[in-house]
């Protein structure tokens, strides 16, 4: 596994995509600081292109990725490896390759321009995990369409939709739902229904460093043990680290029994 | 003998009255061993100089102009059986003692100090603890309570009492206290002209700082910081507050400033920064708020209802959750020249001054106040969509809600 994982992350990082990614964010970031030398005020714009944009990149690259490599996927597969090895080490390679990028463009414009120094690193570093987790979680989404759709434009479309779903449509019908029965208890609930989406997911998470304050506003219960402890915190980490497995489990699981 | 040699005689004899003011020493080997019979062996203008020690007493009666010093901090220990010293003569001062251990009643609300009817006092470096009521001041004027240390350790709001409480006390000036874990810090209750400046509230139950009824009061300098609600300023009129600092006022009734029915106030160069209201405004108009700085906030201002021709000029607005709330549709009160951090038009003629108007009011705080439970999806992709089409045709929000004249830059 550890191979077919060093070949595909090689393979990615001569890549010009991984490059272009790269780059991408590095100048994201510099022009981001250019424009106001406030580091948090920075990381609270970062923060609205990570939930949005890491999670597009990562789904579209991965059903890519899969889509092209298909021809060498089954060369190996006619060699005497083990089935979880192969996908895994892609699937590892991609998502490190992707993190990789993601990690060092960011962080080196942030480093020179005296992170460090400040005291939004917390916020910071927390930023970069959510966007390492959103990379391995929308990698693992796009390989597990991509693995059960032969048709290449019809598993670009469900990616897609995926993502948008995700990113945008939940939100409305979460909201709406809110509005709809706010005559009845809804604090248990709206947690709930955070934690089934990742990018929710994610936003909470780092709402908890930038806008606590807002959300204590609300008189319940429930929020407040939820956001006035380390409760949140340590629950949206377990949830981000369930949408990594369950998502990477599936995929290894069906690879085993697929008919190539 | 004439008129002249009359006013001599009088003349010396009042300076003769005041060189001949005694010290007398109170201490365990001193003639006099405690403070009461101290007071009752004292002469008019007198200074008790109260040694270090214990004192073991209670309902000290102070009923003539005296000095009451102490020397090394000495301890009055009320053993909670009620109130400790009580002032009832014009021109006492109070100065260096350690006050512990006030009885707690649920009748009469027992004070440290209490001053009652009388002029001219002088309550100044000293320490209380274990209290319930720190220093009372009760239909008392022209005075002044000046560096002390108030620390309680109040846990429950209905059997703790007030740090520093003025009641129909006017002319008061508190300044250089240290208030903290009480129920509200400085407490003012039909007080006029009063000032308050450079003191420390801090992480008391209920306020820091609270108004009833108060007017032409001035606070200044004073830092209000993890108090249960913040600082509340209620039916009063004329006001002055500048430079006051309101910081991490946290929870779900917390607010930085509450101002309830307040008419005609002067808000001017203070911070606000990270509490979860900066600033709630209830039935409050004419006021001007100039040159503060709203930081971190959840919501920097909140305005609920009949709240007519305020206006909010050169002020900053950094980072907050949401900048203004409104709860309705109607808005009579001005927005001009301020800095929002938020604000992303341009300025093509190059005079500081945005070319595009700035709309505070999201429609996401309509939704957050009709909704709380909405707060979950703050910061996320479909609320800024959303936001982002009521602020091109305003529906829900007031469309003259507006600042028409955005800075570029941070307001000085």
């Amino acid at each position: 596994m550890l191979k077919i994982l060093k070949y595909s992350f090689y393979d990615l990082m001569r890549s010009r995509w991984s490059y272009v990614y790269f780059l991408f964010y590095l100048a994201l970031g510099f022009v981001l600081l250019f424009l106001n030398q406030d580091l948090s005020k920075a990381v609270i714009t970062l923060m609205n292109v990570i939930i949005v944009l890491v999670p597009l990149i990562s789904t579209i690259f991965g059903v890519m990725y899969f889509y092209n490599s298909k021809e060498f996927t089954e060369l190996l597969l006619a060699q005497p490896l083990k089935r979880t090895s192969i996908f895994l080490g892609q699937y590892l390679g991609v998502a490190g390759s992707l993190t990789l990028s993601l990690v060092l463009g960011l962080g080196v414009p942030f480093v020179l321009y005296g992170l460090f120094r400040s005291d939004a690193i917390w916020d910071f570093s927390l930023l970069l995990i959510t966007g390492a987790f959103l990379t391995m979680i929308f990698t693992a989404l796009a390989f597990n369409i991509a693995l059960s759709n032969e048709n290449k434009i019809k598993g670009f479309g469900y990616a897609v939709l995926m993502w948008l779903f995700l990113a945008v449509i939940y939100d409305g019908l979460f909201l709406l739902s809110l509005i709809i029965f706010e005559e009845y208890p809804l604090d248990s609930f709206s947690l709930v229904a955070t934690t089934f989406n990742p990018i929710d997911l994610s936003r909470t998470l780092i709402l908890l460093k930038l806008d606590i304050s807002a959300l204590l506003g609300y008189t319940g219960a429930v929020f407040k043990s939820y956001f006035g402890t380390n409760l949140g915190l340590f629950v949206s980490l377990g949830m981000l680290v369930l949408w990594t497995i369950l998502p990477v489990w599936r995929l290894a699981y069906k690879s085993k029994r697929k008919d190539f | 003998m004439g008129n002249s040699a009359r006013h001599l005689f009088i003349l010396l004899f009042l300076i003769g009255n005041s060189l001949w003011a005694k010290t007398i020493p109170v201490c365990s080997d001193c003639e006099v061993k405690s403070i009461k019979e101290g007071i009752t062996k004292a002469a008019d203008f007198d200074t008790l100089l109260i040694k270090k020690g214990t004192y073991r007493e209670f309902n000290i009666l102070v009923d003539k102009p005296l000095t009451l010093l102490g020397e090394n901090f000495p301890v009055i220990d009320g053993e909670d059986q009620g109130e400790i010293i009580r002032v009832v003569s014009d021109n006492v001062t109070i100065d260096g003692l350690f006050i512990i251990n006030v009885g707690t009643s649920y009748t009469s609300d027992y004070a440290a100090i209490r001053v009652v009817k009388s002029e001219n006092f002088l309550i100044q470096n000293v320490v209380l603890e274990k209290l319930f009521f720190g220093i009372y001041l009760e239909k008392s004027n022209n005075g002044k309570v000046y560096h002390n240390k108030i620390i309680g350790d109040a846990v429950d709001e209905y059997n703790s009492g007030n740090g520093i409480q003025l009641w129909y006390s006017h002319h008061v000036e508190v300044d250089r206290n240290i208030v903290q874990g009480v129920r509200d810090g400085i407490y003012l209750e039909f007080s006029d002209h009063i000032t308050i400046n450079d003191n420390e509230s801090t992480n008391n139950l209920r306020y820091g700082l609270h108004f009833m009824f108060s007017d032409d009061d001035v606070y200044t300098n004073n830092t209000f910081e993890k108090n249960g609600a913040g600082v509340a300023v209620m039916f009063s009129k004329r006001i002055r507050m500048e430079d006051n600092i309101f910081r991490q006022n946290w929870g779900t009734a917390a607010f930085g400033m509450l101002l309830k029915e307040i008419n005609d106030a002067e808000i001017i160069g203070n911070t606000f920064e990270e509490n979860t209201i900066g600033i709630n405004i209830e039935g409050s108009n004419r006021i001007v708020y100039k040159n503060n700085d709203f930081i971190n906030n959840g919501w920097a201002v909140k305005v609920l209802g009949a709240c007519y021709t305020n206006s909010f000029e050169h002020n900053n607005f950094l980072y907050n959750s949401f900048d203004i709330s409104y709860n309705s549709k109607l808005n009579d009160n001005k927005f001009e020249n301020n800095y929002w951090s938020n604000y992303t038009g341009y300025d093509l003629d190059k005079d500081g001054i945005g070319d595009v108007p700035y709309r505070p009011v999201k429609l996401f705080s309509y939704i957050v106040n009709r909704t709380p439970e909405t707060i979950v999806l703050l910061r996320s992709l479909f609320m800024d969509i959303i936001d982002f089409s009521e602020k091109v045709s305003p529906v829900f929000t007031p469309d003259n809600l507006l600042d028409a004249l955005p800075l570029m830059k941070k307001a000085e």
